[in-house]
């Protein structure tokens, strides 16, 4: 694998500043003359895209498996089915999308009509992750085009696979005079953001956004950030244990081995439950992926010996080791960590004050379940967080107290399925949204515009200024045609 | 800085205390700036007299009553804006529910500017008010007179512990930019736009840059001379009316087809004598350069000989009171000052073209304005100019009203900003979209769970698509 890297590497077209620099401005060039914005324009990409997943679903299943040794279910489920969905939708209700909306005007600009037009921004950048690298590098991208827009995909180096396969479907699939991948590390990403773009999507951490909305400010350009944070999955009791364990399992380990920005982080419950609880998740965990978790082929693996390295760090801290009640195993060789649960870890842990993106649960116990909310509220907000409770007030009181990106009350994850909700962080978990329609408006601009006629000009309007325009100004500010018509009659009196 | 860091403790703890967020805090803040309006309009009226030289009538279609609008409008609809939206969800889901809750961002700070002293810091600040956050108001120094009326009477009439007033200059705000907010609302120029932003992104606050640039008026061919007539009223109204050019969305050039130059010429110079007398410097209906460093900027963008050569009316300049005559000029060197930066003041270039169509080539070969003004009859060429043209927003034969429609979004695209505000907008744009789904425990969907096999993987698929009859099936063992 490493020398195919390496030759992956030498292929590669070198990106400085200048290469990205000749790249926009032949961009901008295109996007100028018009192409994008048509209707038609736009449906024939989002189009090639469905096909190009379609026809190549296993090419990217073995990009995944080599990248990330993820599972094919997953690859299908949480990558290629929820892009096709994006895209379907994108498809179906763009039209509608791109109507202007009718806006209700005022008395003060009578007679008159007013619309909200959708316009393209121009040449937008989209950053993506290597822990999703087909998904999140093609969702945004499905928004950017649909909102009419020109687009240069960066996806991520440390999924080289997938990395070089969308770099060949984007040449095989899409029009290349507007939509273009470049591949890099480091220095290519660098170059890209020295250049003036009209919007950057950038999915990744805290440390890069700020990086990115850095180099963004120069240029006055917007930027959606989707970070990630330690999302909380609180657990109450007397709720149907099985089903929220699996649920529990299903947003962590079952999503990319624990690798992903919604995942449950750590888990919240009371001392009294916390043995049922984790008795429940032991159970359940040898249920899906047998007494030996290593060998599961249902486990993605860690990505890289960097993040390898970075979570057994976590894992051999002197407080934290102690404290494994499940788990443990690792085999570095293939990259493989097991299922890992902790039982009462110090809140000063390592493991407890950054993002943990592997398949580590910490559980977090409290003498009463409402206290966790001060323990959620204690840290940055997270992208997600979720609860499990039959408890209607409990179910009130976090939905209102607890700030995030995202919400779910006993469930995990699947919100991020459903396109007509957000998808966004808060302060550190981000800033802005996407999804379904809210991609398309993530790549608009909403131009605002009136339509005058020539006719019911009010003199008022203009000087000389006088008391009695100073009336009649009032009148019609605050919708009093009565005080209007006073003033109107007082004006003429002067 | 301890001012600051205190100022910002304080209101960190009254956002935690939760107290921001009822319905009735924030009514009763809106209807407290509402009386805090009625009760001081002769006191704003002077500040903004001391400050810039506005009259009263000015004073009241630009600010004040902009501001009483603007709460009234939020005080009618804040409850509903606070409503959870609900978002549709697949049957596959079933039973569950899905909403977007907006919630306050926290503890946010407001830059206004000096053109529009109150109602540039005062619209914002309704917006984060009906949002449920807390505020810190950083009034612009170069309207000392407004910017200490807010600090003086703000406190009287607002919730002291949750809405502050904090004065300075730059080396104020930059204090300010070091702490972490939860948004930052920034009126003023691209470069200090810049520097808001990059502070910002030291804490990953979002922000909205309110911006400006060169509005551009395009005037087709009016057949109808009473039609020209009110255009030209307009036009004026729109650049020597509004703080004498001194406004973001103000007019700054004009285009038009080289043919109708001297009918044009002719009518501004008749309704500039109409509106504001024969002595047009020293009218009471006009506003004064705010200061003398903006005095000065401007006299020197007129110094460039070819420019003060193509100056075709006006052009005395009164220091001592900071006035500028209202000023146009014909065709000045495309490459002058005038033309490539933002004008903001009583100047206005006529550029002619041979066609008017022309004029989108033109718009488009300079950055994005704030608003794009047209005056035309001619369907076709209105859709061509919104569909080829980009702006904050586009008018067509009006100048400015598109400030005061609640319904529009305000806001610019490229150099002259991004973020909106202006009446639901200003509620979201200090408001995070919270999505939150309820579950309940039954029923389980089987296939979600490892071990993975085929039959899951095809489940999986159908479920997808929605299809409800195949998975059926699959589930019976029916469907291959």
């Amino acid at each position: 694998m490493e020398s195919e890297m390496a030759a992956a590497e030498e292929s590669r077209v070198v990106v400085d500043s200048e290469v990205a620099a000749r790249l926009v401005k032949g961009l901008r060039e295109a996007f100028i003359a018009g192409k994008t914005r048509s209707y038609k324009w736009r449906v024939s990409q989002l189009k090639s895209i469905l096909k190009m997943v379609e026809d190549r679903e296993q090419g990217i299943a073995d990009a995944l498996r080599s990248d990330l040794a993820k599972p094919e279910l997953e690859s299908v489920v949480y990558e290629v089915a929820i892009l096709k969905n994006a895209c379907t939708t994108a498809i179906k209700k763009l039209k509608h999308w791109m109507t202007p909306e009718k806006v209700k005007t005022s008395m003060t600009s009578f007679p008159s009509s007013a619309e909200i037009v959708p316009e393209p921004l121009g040449v937008v950048l989209v950053i993506s992750p290597w822990n999703y690298p087909l998904l999140l590098s093609l969702e945004p991208v499905v928004g950017a085009i649909a909102a009419g827009n020109a687009v240069v995909l960066k996806p991520s180096e440390i999924a080289p696979a997938t990395s070089s396969l969308l770099a060949k479907l984007f040449a095989e699939y899409m029009d290349n005079s507007l939509i273009k991948v470049v591949e890099g590390a480091v220095a290519e990403t660098s170059a890209l953001l020295e250049q003036k773009w009209d919007k950057i999507c950038y999915t990744g951490n805290g440390r890069v956004g700020r990086i990115v909305m850095a180099a963004a400010a120069k240029h006055l350009t917007p930027v959606l950030l989707e970070l990630g944070g330690k999302s909380p999955a609180v657990v109450d009791s007397g709720i149907n244990l099985q089903v929220a364990t699996r649920r529990i399992i299903a947003g962590k380990w079952a999503c990319n081995n624990g690798q992903t920005c919604v995942a449950a982080d750590y888990v919240i419950t009371t001392k009294d439950y916390a043995p049922k609880l984790l008795d429940s998740l032991k159970h359940e965990l040898e249920k899906f992926y047998g007494k030996n978790p290593l060998e599961s082929k249902d486990l993605s693996r860690i990505v890289n010996s960097n993040h390898f390295a970075r979570l057994t760090k976590l894992l051999d801290e002197d407080k934290v080791s102690g404290k494994i009640v499940h788990g443990g195993e690792r085999d570095k060789s293939n990259l493989k960590i097991a299922p890992t649960i902790l039982l009462d870890v110090p809140r000063d842990s390592m493991i407890m004050n950054e993002e943990i993106f592997g398949p580590l649960l910490p559980i977090v116990t409290v003498e009463k379940v409402e206290d966790s909310v001060d323990i959620i509220n204690s840290g940055t907000k997270p992208l997600a967080a979720y609860l499990f409770t039959n408890n209607k007030k409990l179910k009130e009181h976090f939905v209102m107290a607890v700030s995030a990106g995202g919400m779910v009350v006993n469930d995990t994850v699947i919100h991020l399925a459903v396109d007509t909700l957000p998808f966004g962080g808060v302060q550190e978990s981000g800033m802005g949204s996407y999804h379904g329609k809210f991609s398309f408006d993530a790549f608009s601009h909403k131009k605002a515009v009136l339509y005058r006629g020539f006719a019911g000009d009010v003199p008022v309007r203009y000087p000389p200024y006088t008391k009695g325009k100073l009336r009649l100004m009032k009148a019609l500010i605050s919708g009093s045609i009565l005080g209007a018509i006073f003033a109107l009659f007082g004006w003429s009196k002067d | 800085m301890a001012e600051v860091e205190k100022s910002l403790a304080e209101l960190r703890q009254t956002f935690r205390s939760g107290r921001t967020r009822s319905v009735a805090w924030r009514k009763t803040q809106l209807r407290a700036l509402l009386d805090l309006i009625r009760d001081k309009e002769d006191l704003i009226f002077e500040a903004l007299h001391q400050d810039l030289g506005k009259h009263p009538v000015e004073a009241y279609r630009d600010e004040v009553g902009v501001v009483t609008k603007s709460a009234t409008y939020s005080l009618s609809n804040v409850e509903k804006w606070m409503a959870p939206k609900k978002g549709d969800l697949p049957l596959l889901f079933f039973p569950a529910k899905g909403e977007v809750l907006p919630e306050p961002l926290g503890v946010v700070l407001i830059f206004g500017s000096w053109n529009f002293p109150f109602d540039v810091t005062l619209d914002p600040l309704i917006g984060a008010i009906s949002a449920g956050n807390a505020v810190v108001l950083k009034p612009s120094e170069h309207a000392p007179a407004s910017s200490a009326f807010l600090a003086r009477t703000l406190p009287i009439y607002l919730d002291d512990s949750a809405i502050r007033v904090i004065e300075g200059g730059a080396g104020v705000s930059e204090q300010l930019l070091q702490h972490k907010w939860d948004k930052i609302f920034f009126t003023g120029s691209p470069r200090v736009g810049r520097l808001v932003m990059t502070a910002a992104a030291k804490h990953l606050t979002p922000v909205t840059l309110e911006l400006g640039g060169k509005c551009p008026v395009i005037l087709d061919s009016l057949s109808n001379p009473s039609d020209a007539k009110v255009a030209v009223k307009r036009i004026i109204g729109g650049k020597w009316g509004a703080c004498s050019g001194q406004a973001c969305v103000g007019v700054d050039y004009i285009l038009l087809e080289d043919k109708f130059k001297t009918n044009l010429i002719e009518l501004l110079k008749k309704t500039i004598k109409k509106f504001y007398g024969e002595d047009p410097i020293n009218s009471k209906s006009i506003a004064r350069i705010v200061n003398k460093q903006q005095f000065e900027r401007l006299r020197n963008l007129l110094q460039d000989p070819l420019v003060s050569a193509s100056i075709v009316h006006g052009g005395s300049l009164d220091e001592e009171k900071l006035l500028i005559e209202p000023t146009i000029l014909l065709n000045p060197p495309l490459d002058a000052d005038i033309m490539t930066e933002e004008i903001f003041g009583p100047l206005l270039p006529i550029i002619t073209l041979d066609n008017i169509k022309e004029s989108i080539d033109f718009i488009n070969s300079r950055p994005k304005p704030l608003a794009v003004y047209a005056f035309t009859k001619d369907g076709t060429f209105k859709r061509q100019i919104l569909a080829e043209t980009s702006s904050g927003s586009v008018t067509f034969n009006d100048i400015l009203v598109q400030f005061v429609c609640d319904g529009l979004p305000f806001g610019g695209v490229g150099q002259s900003g991004f973020g909106r505000y202006h009446g639901k907008y200003s509620f979201d744009t200090f408001s995070h979209e919270k999505a939150v789904m309820h579950r309940s425990f039954f029923p389980e969907i089987e296939p979600r769970y490892p071990p993975w096999n085929d039959f899951k993987l095809k489940f999986i698929r159908l479920a997808y698509n929605f299809d409800y009859l195949g998975m059926l099936l699959a589930f019976m063992g029916l469907k291959r």
